[in-house]
Protein backbone atom coordinates (compact mmCIF):
# COMPACT_ATOMS: atom_id res chain seq x y z
CA UNK A 1 0.00 0.00 0.00
CA UNK A 2 1.49 3.32 -1.11
CA UNK A 3 1.00 6.43 0.99
CA UNK A 4 0.33 8.46 -2.13
CA UNK A 5 -0.32 7.56 -5.75
CA UNK A 6 0.35 10.54 -7.97
CA UNK A 7 -1.39 10.35 -11.33
CA UNK A 8 0.57 12.48 -13.79
CA UNK A 9 4.26 13.03 -14.44
CA UNK A 10 4.08 16.71 -15.38
CA UNK A 11 5.06 19.78 -13.33
CA UNK A 12 2.26 19.38 -10.75
CA UNK A 13 2.72 15.64 -10.20
CA UNK A 14 6.50 15.61 -10.04
CA UNK A 15 6.70 18.70 -7.85
CA UNK A 16 4.29 17.10 -5.38
CA UNK A 17 6.15 13.76 -5.48
CA UNK A 18 9.50 15.42 -4.74
CA UNK A 19 8.14 17.04 -1.58
CA UNK A 20 6.23 13.92 -0.57
CA UNK A 21 9.42 11.90 -0.85
CA UNK A 22 11.18 14.37 1.41
CA UNK A 23 8.46 13.76 3.98
CA UNK A 24 9.62 10.13 3.76
CA UNK A 25 6.32 9.01 2.31
CA UNK A 26 5.98 6.07 -0.04
CA UNK A 27 5.00 7.71 -3.32
CA UNK A 28 4.32 6.20 -6.72
CA UNK A 29 4.02 8.24 -9.91
CA UNK A 30 1.84 6.80 -12.66
CA UNK A 31 1.88 8.57 -15.98
CA UNK A 32 1.00 8.02 -19.56
CA UNK A 33 3.20 10.39 -21.50
CA UNK A 34 4.63 13.91 -21.64
CA UNK A 35 1.20 15.47 -21.26
CA UNK A 36 0.73 19.16 -22.06
CA UNK A 37 4.47 19.84 -22.11
CA UNK A 38 4.75 17.85 -25.34
CA UNK A 39 2.81 20.62 -27.05
CA UNK A 40 5.37 23.40 -26.61
CA UNK A 41 9.00 23.70 -27.63
CA UNK A 42 9.58 27.18 -26.37
CA UNK A 43 9.23 27.90 -22.66
CA UNK A 44 10.87 31.13 -21.66
CA UNK A 45 8.82 32.32 -18.72
CA UNK A 46 9.70 29.69 -16.16
CA UNK A 47 12.17 30.56 -13.43
CA UNK A 48 15.84 29.67 -13.76
CA UNK A 49 16.36 28.93 -17.45
CA UNK A 50 18.54 31.53 -19.10
CA UNK A 51 17.60 30.24 -22.54
CA UNK A 52 14.16 28.93 -23.66
CA UNK A 53 13.70 25.23 -22.98
CA UNK A 54 11.47 22.78 -24.83
CA UNK A 55 8.52 21.18 -23.07
CA UNK A 56 9.90 17.70 -23.75
CA UNK A 57 13.24 18.57 -22.21
CA UNK A 58 11.65 20.11 -19.12
CA UNK A 59 9.47 17.03 -18.76
CA UNK A 60 12.48 14.70 -19.13
CA UNK A 61 14.39 16.61 -16.45
CA UNK A 62 11.44 16.44 -14.06
CA UNK A 63 11.18 12.68 -14.41
CA UNK A 64 14.96 12.25 -14.04
CA UNK A 65 14.86 14.40 -10.92
CA UNK A 66 12.15 12.19 -9.43
CA UNK A 67 13.99 8.99 -10.32
CA UNK A 68 17.23 10.33 -8.84
CA UNK A 69 15.36 10.76 -5.57
CA UNK A 70 14.32 7.10 -5.71
CA UNK A 71 10.72 7.87 -6.52
CA UNK A 72 9.12 5.02 -8.45
CA UNK A 73 7.82 6.23 -11.81
CA UNK A 74 5.72 3.86 -13.87
CA UNK A 75 4.53 4.48 -17.39
CA UNK A 76 0.98 3.18 -17.12
CA UNK A 77 -2.28 4.74 -18.25
CA UNK A 78 -4.78 4.95 -15.42
CA UNK A 79 -8.22 3.70 -16.45
CA UNK A 80 -10.21 3.77 -13.26
CA UNK A 81 -10.00 4.67 -9.58
CA UNK A 82 -12.10 2.90 -7.00
CA UNK A 83 -12.26 3.74 -3.34
CA UNK A 84 -13.52 2.31 -0.14
CA UNK A 85 -11.43 3.77 2.69
CA UNK A 86 -8.36 3.33 0.48
CA UNK A 87 -7.90 3.74 -3.26
CA UNK A 88 -7.46 1.11 -5.94
CA UNK A 89 -5.98 2.54 -9.10
CA UNK A 90 -6.50 0.38 -12.15
CA UNK A 91 -4.12 0.86 -15.07
CA UNK A 92 -3.43 -0.69 -18.44
CA UNK A 93 -0.89 -2.90 -16.66
CA UNK A 94 -2.40 -3.77 -13.30
CA UNK A 95 -3.65 -2.38 -10.00
CA UNK A 96 -2.07 -0.23 -7.31
CA UNK A 97 -3.30 0.50 -3.80
CA UNK A 98 -2.91 3.87 -2.13
CA UNK A 99 -3.97 5.59 1.07
CA UNK A 100 -4.36 8.80 -0.92
CA UNK A 101 -4.42 9.79 -4.59
CA UNK A 102 -3.26 13.03 -6.18
CA UNK A 103 -4.81 13.82 -9.55
CA UNK A 104 -2.29 15.78 -11.63
CA UNK A 105 -3.44 14.78 -15.09
CA UNK A 106 -3.39 18.20 -16.72
CA UNK A 107 -6.28 20.02 -18.36
CA UNK A 108 -9.24 17.97 -19.49
CA UNK A 109 -9.51 17.70 -23.22
CA UNK A 110 -12.02 19.58 -25.29
CA UNK A 111 -15.25 18.04 -26.34
CA UNK A 112 -16.30 16.59 -29.63
CA UNK A 113 -17.06 19.24 -32.22
CA UNK A 114 -19.93 17.58 -34.03
CA UNK A 115 -23.30 19.18 -34.77
CA UNK A 116 -25.86 18.54 -32.05
CA UNK A 117 -23.40 17.04 -29.58
CA UNK A 118 -24.02 19.49 -26.76
CA UNK A 119 -27.79 19.31 -27.13
CA UNK A 120 -27.81 15.66 -26.17
CA UNK A 121 -25.37 15.54 -23.29
CA UNK A 122 -27.47 14.08 -20.47
CA UNK A 123 -30.15 13.22 -23.03
CA UNK A 124 -28.58 10.12 -24.45
CA UNK A 125 -24.95 11.19 -24.51
CA UNK A 126 -23.22 10.08 -21.34
CA UNK A 127 -19.70 10.19 -19.97
CA UNK A 128 -20.12 7.36 -17.49
CA UNK A 129 -21.10 3.78 -18.29
CA UNK A 130 -21.20 2.65 -14.69
CA UNK A 131 -23.64 5.49 -13.85
CA UNK A 132 -25.97 5.38 -16.83
CA UNK A 133 -25.45 2.04 -18.58
CA UNK A 134 -28.24 0.36 -16.67
CA UNK A 135 -30.77 2.90 -17.92
CA UNK A 136 -30.13 1.61 -21.45
CA UNK A 137 -30.41 -2.09 -20.78
CA UNK A 138 -31.39 -3.95 -23.93
CA UNK A 139 -31.30 -0.72 -25.92
CA UNK A 140 -29.05 0.32 -28.80
CA UNK A 141 -25.85 1.58 -27.27
CA UNK A 142 -22.90 3.30 -28.92
CA UNK A 143 -19.50 3.89 -27.40
CA UNK A 144 -17.18 6.51 -28.80
CA UNK A 145 -13.44 5.96 -28.51
CA UNK A 146 -10.48 3.98 -29.78
CA UNK A 147 -8.29 2.77 -26.92
CA UNK A 148 -8.16 1.22 -23.47
CA UNK A 149 -10.52 3.78 -21.96
CA UNK A 150 -13.17 2.91 -24.56
CA UNK A 151 -12.54 -0.79 -23.91
CA UNK A 152 -13.04 -0.24 -20.17
CA UNK A 153 -16.44 1.33 -20.83
CA UNK A 154 -17.29 -1.39 -23.33
CA UNK A 155 -16.68 -4.03 -20.66
CA UNK A 156 -19.32 -2.34 -18.50
CA UNK A 157 -21.81 -1.70 -21.30
CA UNK A 158 -21.81 -5.19 -22.77
CA UNK A 159 -23.48 -6.40 -19.56
CA UNK A 160 -26.46 -4.19 -20.25
CA UNK A 161 -27.10 -4.75 -23.92
CA UNK A 162 -26.20 -7.08 -26.75
CA UNK A 163 -26.51 -4.21 -29.20
CA UNK A 164 -23.31 -2.21 -28.70
CA UNK A 165 -21.60 -0.41 -31.59
CA UNK A 166 -18.19 1.24 -31.44
CA UNK A 167 -17.72 4.61 -33.11
CA UNK A 168 -14.13 5.74 -33.68
CA UNK A 169 -14.84 9.01 -35.49
CA UNK A 170 -12.12 8.54 -38.08
CA UNK A 171 -9.40 7.47 -35.61
CA UNK A 172 -7.62 4.12 -35.73
CA UNK A 173 -8.63 1.50 -33.15
CA UNK A 174 -5.81 0.49 -30.80
CA UNK A 175 -7.60 -2.29 -28.91
CA UNK A 176 -9.21 -5.56 -29.90
CA UNK A 177 -12.99 -5.34 -30.00
CA UNK A 178 -13.78 -8.40 -32.07
CA UNK A 179 -17.43 -9.36 -31.87
CA UNK A 180 -18.66 -5.77 -31.86
CA UNK A 181 -19.64 -3.74 -34.91
CA UNK A 182 -17.27 -0.83 -35.53
CA UNK A 183 -18.10 2.39 -37.37
CA UNK A 184 -14.94 4.25 -38.35
CA UNK A 185 -16.43 7.02 -40.51
CA UNK A 186 -16.26 10.57 -39.17
CA UNK A 187 -19.42 11.58 -37.32
CA UNK A 188 -21.39 14.46 -38.79
CA UNK A 189 -24.33 14.92 -36.45
CA UNK A 190 -26.49 13.90 -33.49
CA UNK A 191 -30.24 13.99 -33.95
CA UNK A 192 -33.43 13.33 -32.04
CA UNK A 193 -36.69 14.91 -30.94
CA UNK A 194 -36.19 15.23 -27.22
CA UNK A 195 -33.48 12.67 -26.64
CA UNK A 196 -30.78 11.19 -28.84
CA UNK A 197 -32.22 8.98 -31.58
CA UNK A 198 -29.59 8.80 -34.27
CA UNK A 199 -26.00 9.43 -35.19
CA UNK A 200 -25.16 10.45 -38.73
CA UNK A 201 -22.06 10.14 -40.87
CA UNK A 202 -21.55 11.55 -44.36
CA UNK A 203 -23.71 8.90 -46.00
CA UNK A 204 -25.26 6.79 -43.24
CA UNK A 205 -27.70 7.10 -40.36
CA UNK A 206 -27.26 4.97 -37.24
CA UNK A 207 -30.33 4.68 -34.98
CA UNK A 208 -29.08 4.72 -31.38
CA UNK A 209 -30.50 5.25 -27.88
CA UNK A 210 -27.33 6.20 -26.07
CA UNK A 211 -23.75 7.14 -26.82
CA UNK A 212 -21.06 6.77 -24.19
CA UNK A 213 -18.06 9.01 -24.74
CA UNK A 214 -14.66 7.51 -23.89
CA UNK A 215 -12.20 9.18 -26.21
CA UNK A 216 -8.46 9.12 -25.66
CA UNK A 217 -7.18 8.87 -22.12
CA UNK A 218 -9.45 9.36 -19.12
CA UNK A 219 -8.92 12.78 -17.58
CA UNK A 220 -9.20 13.89 -13.97
CA UNK A 221 -12.78 14.94 -14.75
CA UNK A 222 -13.59 11.44 -15.99
CA UNK A 223 -12.29 9.95 -12.73
CA UNK A 224 -14.08 12.58 -10.64
CA UNK A 225 -17.36 11.92 -12.41
CA UNK A 226 -17.22 8.19 -11.67
CA UNK A 227 -16.16 8.72 -8.07
CA UNK A 228 -18.65 11.47 -7.26
CA UNK A 229 -16.19 14.34 -6.86
CA UNK A 230 -17.39 17.84 -7.68
CA UNK A 231 -16.50 19.21 -11.10
CA UNK A 232 -17.07 22.75 -12.29
CA UNK A 233 -16.61 23.64 -15.96
CA UNK A 234 -14.51 20.50 -16.38
CA UNK A 235 -12.19 21.49 -13.51
CA UNK A 236 -11.89 19.45 -10.35
CA UNK A 237 -13.20 21.35 -7.35
CA UNK A 238 -10.79 21.32 -4.39
CA UNK A 239 -10.77 23.06 -1.00
CA UNK A 240 -7.90 25.19 0.33
CA UNK A 241 -6.09 21.94 1.19
CA UNK A 242 -6.28 20.77 -2.44
CA UNK A 243 -8.66 18.02 -1.39
CA UNK A 244 -11.83 17.12 -3.28
CA UNK A 245 -15.06 16.28 -1.47
CA UNK A 246 -13.78 12.68 -1.32
CA UNK A 247 -11.49 12.26 1.69
CA UNK A 248 -7.97 11.37 0.54
CA UNK A 249 -8.52 12.39 -3.08
CA UNK A 250 -6.44 15.46 -3.93
CA UNK A 251 -5.90 17.37 -7.18
CA UNK A 252 -3.30 19.87 -8.46
CA UNK A 253 -2.14 21.63 -11.61
CA UNK A 254 -4.09 22.38 -14.77
CA UNK A 255 -6.85 19.90 -13.80
CA UNK A 256 -8.11 22.24 -11.07
CA UNK A 257 -8.15 25.25 -13.39
CA UNK A 258 -6.88 28.75 -12.65
CA UNK A 259 -3.69 29.96 -14.34
CA UNK A 260 -2.67 27.26 -16.79
CA UNK A 261 1.08 27.70 -16.42
CA UNK A 262 3.99 25.64 -15.19
CA UNK A 263 4.73 27.98 -12.28
CA UNK A 264 1.21 27.53 -10.93
CA UNK A 265 1.27 23.76 -11.48
CA UNK A 266 4.52 23.51 -9.50
CA UNK A 267 3.06 25.71 -6.76
CA UNK A 268 -0.07 23.54 -6.60
CA UNK A 269 2.06 20.40 -6.39
CA UNK A 270 4.12 21.75 -3.51
CA UNK A 271 1.09 22.91 -1.55
CA UNK A 272 -0.85 19.73 -2.21
CA UNK A 273 2.09 17.70 -0.88
CA UNK A 274 1.99 19.65 2.40
CA UNK A 275 -1.73 19.04 2.67
CA UNK A 276 -1.39 15.33 1.93
CA UNK A 277 1.35 15.06 4.54
CA UNK A 278 -0.92 16.71 7.13
CA UNK A 279 -3.85 14.51 6.10
CA UNK A 280 -1.87 11.28 6.48
CA UNK A 281 -0.42 12.38 9.80
CA UNK A 282 -3.86 13.20 11.17
CA UNK A 283 -5.21 9.85 10.02
CA UNK A 284 -2.63 7.82 11.92
CA UNK B 1 -38.97 14.93 5.09
CA UNK B 2 -37.90 12.34 2.52
CA UNK B 3 -40.45 10.17 0.80
CA UNK B 4 -39.76 7.11 -1.25
CA UNK B 5 -41.69 7.60 -4.48
CA UNK B 6 -43.11 4.66 -6.37
CA UNK B 7 -45.54 4.50 -9.28
CA UNK B 8 -48.26 3.72 -6.68
CA UNK B 9 -47.80 6.82 -4.54
CA UNK B 10 -46.55 9.17 -7.29
CA UNK B 11 -49.89 10.89 -7.81
CA UNK B 12 -50.59 11.40 -4.12
CA UNK B 13 -47.09 12.45 -3.06
CA UNK B 14 -45.99 14.44 -6.10
CA UNK B 15 -48.85 15.50 -8.36
CA UNK B 16 -51.24 16.31 -5.50
CA UNK B 17 -48.62 17.76 -3.16
CA UNK B 18 -49.51 21.10 -1.58
CA UNK B 19 -45.88 22.16 -1.58
CA UNK B 20 -43.16 21.89 -4.29
CA UNK B 21 -41.43 18.53 -4.52
CA UNK B 22 -37.74 17.97 -5.28
CA UNK B 23 -37.30 14.55 -6.82
CA UNK B 24 -33.95 12.82 -6.76
CA UNK B 25 -33.63 10.07 -9.37
CA UNK B 26 -30.85 7.82 -8.15
CA UNK B 27 -29.45 4.28 -7.95
CA UNK B 28 -27.23 2.46 -5.52
CA UNK B 29 -24.51 1.70 -8.05
CA UNK B 30 -24.08 5.35 -9.02
CA UNK B 31 -21.34 7.01 -6.96
CA UNK B 32 -22.27 10.59 -7.85
CA UNK B 33 -25.83 9.75 -6.72
CA UNK B 34 -24.54 8.57 -3.37
CA UNK B 35 -22.59 11.82 -2.97
CA UNK B 36 -25.69 13.83 -3.88
CA UNK B 37 -27.87 12.00 -1.33
CA UNK B 38 -26.68 13.92 1.76
CA UNK B 39 -26.89 17.23 -0.13
CA UNK B 40 -30.53 16.54 -1.00
CA UNK B 41 -31.21 15.54 2.61
CA UNK B 42 -29.66 18.81 3.80
CA UNK B 43 -31.88 20.80 1.46
CA UNK B 44 -34.87 18.89 2.83
CA UNK B 45 -33.95 19.85 6.38
CA UNK B 46 -33.26 23.47 5.60
CA UNK B 47 -36.47 23.93 3.66
CA UNK B 48 -38.60 21.78 5.94
CA UNK B 49 -42.25 22.58 5.40
CA UNK B 50 -41.52 24.51 2.20
CA UNK B 51 -40.48 21.62 -0.05
CA UNK B 52 -40.88 17.90 0.03
CA UNK B 53 -38.07 15.57 -0.95
CA UNK B 54 -38.94 12.55 -3.06
CA UNK B 55 -36.50 9.78 -3.86
CA UNK B 56 -36.98 7.64 -6.95
CA UNK B 57 -34.77 4.61 -7.31
CA UNK B 58 -34.51 4.17 -11.10
CA UNK B 59 -33.52 0.56 -10.57
CA UNK B 60 -36.86 -0.25 -8.93
CA UNK B 61 -39.02 2.34 -10.64
CA UNK B 62 -38.17 1.85 -14.29
CA UNK B 63 -41.64 3.00 -15.29
CA UNK B 64 -41.27 6.41 -13.66
CA UNK B 65 -37.71 6.81 -14.92
CA UNK B 66 -38.96 6.08 -18.42
CA UNK B 67 -41.92 8.36 -18.14
CA UNK B 68 -39.66 11.29 -17.30
CA UNK B 69 -37.10 10.21 -19.88
CA UNK B 70 -34.35 9.98 -17.31
CA UNK B 71 -31.22 9.22 -19.31
CA UNK B 72 -28.46 10.14 -16.92
CA UNK B 73 -28.30 9.99 -13.14
CA UNK B 74 -28.32 11.72 -10.79
CA UNK B 75 -31.18 13.79 -12.19
CA UNK B 76 -33.04 16.15 -9.90
CA UNK B 77 -36.46 17.51 -10.86
CA UNK B 78 -38.54 20.18 -9.20
CA UNK B 79 -42.32 19.72 -9.34
CA UNK B 80 -44.59 22.68 -8.66
CA UNK B 81 -48.37 22.30 -8.66
CA UNK B 82 -47.97 18.83 -10.07
CA UNK B 83 -45.88 19.95 -13.04
CA UNK B 84 -42.16 19.66 -13.74
CA UNK B 85 -40.71 23.15 -13.24
CA UNK B 86 -37.01 22.52 -13.66
CA UNK B 87 -34.49 19.74 -14.04
CA UNK B 88 -30.80 19.39 -13.28
CA UNK B 89 -28.52 16.57 -14.38
CA UNK B 90 -25.35 15.57 -12.55
CA UNK B 91 -23.71 16.10 -9.20
CA UNK B 92 -23.63 19.73 -8.09
CA UNK B 93 -22.81 21.54 -4.90
CA UNK B 94 -25.81 22.58 -2.83
CA UNK B 95 -25.80 26.27 -3.76
CA UNK B 96 -25.39 25.51 -7.47
CA UNK B 97 -28.12 22.90 -7.36
CA UNK B 98 -30.60 25.25 -5.69
CA UNK B 99 -29.76 28.01 -8.13
CA UNK B 100 -30.15 25.76 -11.16
CA UNK B 101 -33.45 24.41 -9.82
CA UNK B 102 -34.64 27.97 -9.33
CA UNK B 103 -35.22 27.67 -5.60
C1 LIG C 1 0.97 25.11 -26.64
C2 LIG C 1 1.22 25.31 -25.18
C3 LIG C 1 2.26 26.15 -24.77
C4 LIG C 1 2.50 26.37 -23.41
N1 LIG C 1 3.52 27.20 -23.05
C5 LIG C 1 3.76 27.44 -21.75
C6 LIG C 1 4.82 28.33 -21.34
O1 LIG C 1 5.54 28.89 -22.17
N2 LIG C 1 5.00 28.54 -20.01
C7 LIG C 1 4.21 27.95 -19.05
O2 LIG C 1 4.44 28.17 -17.88
N3 LIG C 1 3.21 27.08 -19.42
C8 LIG C 1 2.96 26.84 -20.72
N4 LIG C 1 1.93 25.98 -21.07
C9 LIG C 1 1.09 25.37 -20.01
C10 LIG C 1 1.79 24.20 -19.30
O3 LIG C 1 2.20 23.25 -20.27
C11 LIG C 1 0.84 23.58 -18.29
O4 LIG C 1 0.32 24.57 -17.44
C12 LIG C 1 1.52 22.52 -17.43
O5 LIG C 1 2.13 21.52 -18.23
C13 LIG C 1 0.52 21.88 -16.46
O6 LIG C 1 1.13 20.90 -15.70
P1 LIG C 1 0.32 19.66 -15.07
O7 LIG C 1 1.31 18.89 -14.30
O8 LIG C 1 -0.88 20.18 -14.39
O9 LIG C 1 -0.21 18.84 -16.32
P2 LIG C 1 0.55 18.18 -17.56
O10 LIG C 1 1.83 18.88 -17.81
O11 LIG C 1 -0.42 18.13 -18.67
O12 LIG C 1 0.87 16.71 -17.09
C14 LIG C 1 -0.14 15.75 -17.01
C15 LIG C 1 0.45 14.38 -16.77
O13 LIG C 1 -0.62 13.48 -16.47
C16 LIG C 1 -0.52 12.33 -17.28
N5 LIG C 1 -1.86 11.74 -17.44
C17 LIG C 1 -3.00 12.29 -17.88
N6 LIG C 1 -4.02 11.39 -17.86
C18 LIG C 1 -3.48 10.24 -17.39
C19 LIG C 1 -4.02 8.94 -17.16
N7 LIG C 1 -5.31 8.63 -17.37
N8 LIG C 1 -3.17 7.99 -16.69
C20 LIG C 1 -1.86 8.26 -16.45
N9 LIG C 1 -1.30 9.48 -16.66
C21 LIG C 1 -2.11 10.45 -17.12
C22 LIG C 1 0.09 12.83 -18.56
O14 LIG C 1 0.63 11.75 -19.29
C23 LIG C 1 1.16 13.79 -17.99
O15 LIG C 1 2.28 13.07 -17.56
C24 LIG C 1 1.68 25.75 -22.43
C25 LIG C 1 0.66 24.88 -22.84
C26 LIG C 1 0.40 24.67 -24.18
C27 LIG C 1 -0.71 23.77 -24.60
Amino acid sequence: MHDVIVIGGGPAGVSAAVYLKRFKLDVLILMKDEGTLAKTDHIENYYGFEKPITGSELFRRGIEQAKNMDITVKVEEVLNIDYFDTFTVKTTVGEHQGKTVLLATGASKVNLKVKGFHNFVGKGISYCAICDGFIYRNKRIGVLGTGDFMHEELEVLKNFSKDVTIFTNNEPLTVDVSGFPVVTEPLTGFEGEEVLEKITTADKVYPIDALFVAMGTPSAADFALRMGAFIEKNNIVVDHEYMTNIPGLFAAGDCIGGLLQIAKAVDDGAKASMAIHRYLRAKK
Amino acid sequence: MEVKITSENFKKEVLDSEIPVIIDFWAAWCRPCLMLGPIIAEIGEELEGQVKIGKINVDEEGYLANQFRISSIPTVMLFKDGKPASQVIGLLRKEDLLKRLGI
